[in-house]
């Protein structure tokens, strides 16, 4: 099988906002029919390089290809990208049809052909039959469908997509999350998402690039990046992850012994090592609360550890119940002890624990991060 | 029961109030077609005489052809520079940008005369004719600061990004503009047209100073008050000029409504 080709290609891309550094030094490849997201917190400039890929601004410096062709100085309307817009940008005063047709403006097909063209495109997006509607009367979910149908009529190389998603209620959202990825396996076109929200990248990436301030701090697949964050600030930032206080013990042959206070010594190899938060106080482990069991009240499991543990609060979810546990051996800091929380799922003929109880947690070292 | 009441006496307030504000411009037709010359009670009887005398009178003629010719030039003009520069102010960030808008909108603030005399004596001094011409530049002046209060309401409630998305469409920069911002901001070009339109054609001082020989309708009615003998033809003209700007209100009014209805905005706000 051959490796599909580079779509989109970043070198060293800088961008100056007069003295603002928004992005430093971006390198990063998107291949061919990916699912690619940039996520990170608001003001990370992963915007900023949506739009950069957009031609919507200019890059200070660096290099920015597109299906193998220099960027440099082409503009928006000449790049083989199309944009979805956070505000969906849909003209109010057209409708939906003559939204859809916009980009076809300049196309030499026939009337006739171009209205195939657009029913197609609506039927795509599930907007049958809304042609003649006028754009302002459309809901969030809709008008978000005709800027979709709007930008893929044009068939674009890349579909850029500005937090197309965060307008929406959170039922909507998880819908449109599973259409968007039908869609894109549909029409195979490389999609490059940009999100605050790590759930949404989680769900529906094929690769996801984390960016902190200006530069990316990690690029991997979603399991990747759950399960092996780069760094803490990316752990922190995907998901909920615990963190123990841990003292390094010995580094020899590619494997690091640690003692952790609670977890007692673990040897871990440098594939499951880390880095810190250039602030942190010495290095942690970190682990995500599914990764640990519950023993006792009918659990099974073949994690080869287990530790001593105090259930200090129960939060109950339905399908699920978070305890938050304290270990045995785990100092008070500042009065206040410190929990890691452990999630359960809760299935028939297994009672949820009371606050209080005794318990043993089970583990592995497998599932462990050291960050140092 | 006392709120009752005190609804009646803000009622009658309102009335007296109303009134106040428009029966001298209620006076107009009704003298205008009375056949007495003496402006008074009681009236004397029904004619169209003045109005006949109005439309044969060859300088009031004149004077409104004058009129209208500046405030449709005065008009365009404004709004068209006002187009430029709100779209400059509401889309770019440039230095002296703050500056450069303070200066547009000073005359607003500025006493009329002052504007007029300045102007009179830079003009006389780069020994320009004055003409219609003066007048139209003058009047674009004073008129600009309103365009673009009512353009700058218009320019800053659209989506910056319908414009990109033309231009990510394939559209080039003024396809965009041309084809998504100008049909989004017509009704506040209408509305900019017609308020200076109304500015430029009731404007005394400035026409008085810089139209050299040429009369215009506020200068000509100035110039007719002297003769009590033309007062009436000046309330039949006054009734025309009224019934002129309710037609233009409402046509003004008329496209607001419709293009805020199309982009599905609450009729709110507006002249009317």
């Amino acid at each position: 099988m051959t490796k599909p080709k580079a779509m989109i290609e970043c070198r060293d891309v800088h961008k100056y906002y007069g003295d603002y550094h928004a992005l430093r030094g971006i390198d990063l490849t998107i291949k061919g029919g990916e699912f690619f997201s940039l996520l990170g917190p608001s003001g990370c400039g992963k915007t900023t390089l949506l739009r950069t890929i957009a031609g919507f601004e200019d890059i200070s410096s660096g290099v920015v290809l597109i299906d193998d062709r220099e960027m440099g100085d082409v503009p928006a309307n000449k790049r083989p990208t199309n944009m979805v817009f956070q505000s969906y940008a849909i003209f109010p005063h057209l409708t939906v049809a003559e939204n859809v047709a916009f980009g076809l403006r300049r196309d030499p097909r026939g009337k006739a052909e171009k209205a195939a063209a657009v029913d197609e495109a609506l039927a795509m997006v599930g907007l049958k039959g809304y042609g003649a509607r006028s754009a302002h009367a459309l809901s969030g979910g809709q008008r978000q469908r005709v800027a979709l149908a709007r930008a893929l009529i044009l068939k674009p190389k890349v579909l850029l997509l500005d937090e197309p998603l965060s307008a929406l209620d959170r039922k909507m959202r998880e819908q449109m999350q599973v259409e968007l990825i039908k869609l894109q396996r549909q029409v195979g076109i490389t999609f490059v998402l940009v999100t605050h929200d790590q759930e949404e990248a989680l769900v529906m990436s094929d690769r996801i690039a984390v960016m902190f301030e200006g530069e990316i701090a990690q690029l991997d697949g979603p399991e990747a990046l759950y399960a092996r964050p780069a760094t803490r600030r990316v752990a922190d930032f995907i998901g909920v992850m615990n963190f123990l206080p841990a003292h390094i013990v010995a580094d020899i042959g590619g494997i690091v012994t640690v003692d952790v206070p609670g977890l007692g010594q673990v040897q871990l190899p440098h594939s499951q090592v880390s880095r810190a938060n250039e602030d942190d106080e010495g290095a942690m482990i970190g682990f995500r609360p599914e990764t640990m069991t519950l023993v006792g009240a009918g659990a099974t499991h073949n994690q080869p550890r287990e530790t001593n543990a105090t259930i200090d609060e129960v939060v109950y979810y339905g399908d699920m119940t978070y305890y938050d546990l304290r270990l045995d051996g785990v100092a008070r800091t500042d009065g206040k002890s410190r929990t890691v929380r452990i999630s359960m799922r809760n299935v028939f003929g297994r009672d949820v624990q009371e606050v209080g109880t005794r318990t043993r947690l089970a583990w592995s070292p497998g599932s462990l991060v050291l960050f140092r | 029961m006392s709120n009752h009441s005190k609804g009646r006496g803000l009622q009658a307030y309102a009335v007296l109030y109303l009134l106040f504000l428009y029966a001298p411009i209620l006076l107009l037709p009704i003298f205008a077609f009375n056949s007495g010359t003496i402006i008074a009670f009681p009236l004397q009887g029904f004619t169209t005489e003045w109005f006949a005398q109005m439309w044969g009178n060859a300088t009031l003629r004149r004077a409104l052809t004058n009129s209208l010719t500046i405030a449709v030039s005065a008009s365009v003009l404004a709004t068209c520079l006002g187009v430029f520069a709100t779209r400059a102010s509401t889309r770019f960030s440039f230095p002296g940008r703050g500056g450069m808008m303070g200066f547009i909108m000073l005359p607003m603030v500025l006493p009329e005369i002052i504007v007029a005399m300045s102007l009179l004596v830079v003009l006389l001094g780069m020994g320009v004719q004055l003409s219609l011409l003066t007048v139209i530049l003058g009047h674009a002046l004073i008129c600009m600061p309103y365009a673009i209060a009512i353009l700058s309401t218009a320019f800053s409630s659209l989506d910056r990004s319908l414009e990109e998305a033309a231009f990510d469409l394939g559209e080039t920069k003024w396809g965009a503009f041309r084809l998504i911002t100008l049909p989004l901001v017509m009704p506040g070009i209408i509305s900019s047209l017609l308020i200076s339109f109304t500015i430029s054609l009731d404007e005394f001082i400035i026409a008085f100073f810089l139209a050299g020989n040429e009369p215009t309708l506020p200068t000509y009615i100035f110039s007719q008050l002297r003769f009590p003998r033309s007062i009436p033809v000046i309330m039949a003209l006054g009734t025309v000029l009224v019934i002129l700007s309710v037609v233009l209100l409402a046509i003004g009014e008329y496209f607001r409504r419709r293009g805020n209805a199309r982009i599905g905005g609450a009729p709110t706000g507006g002249l009317l």
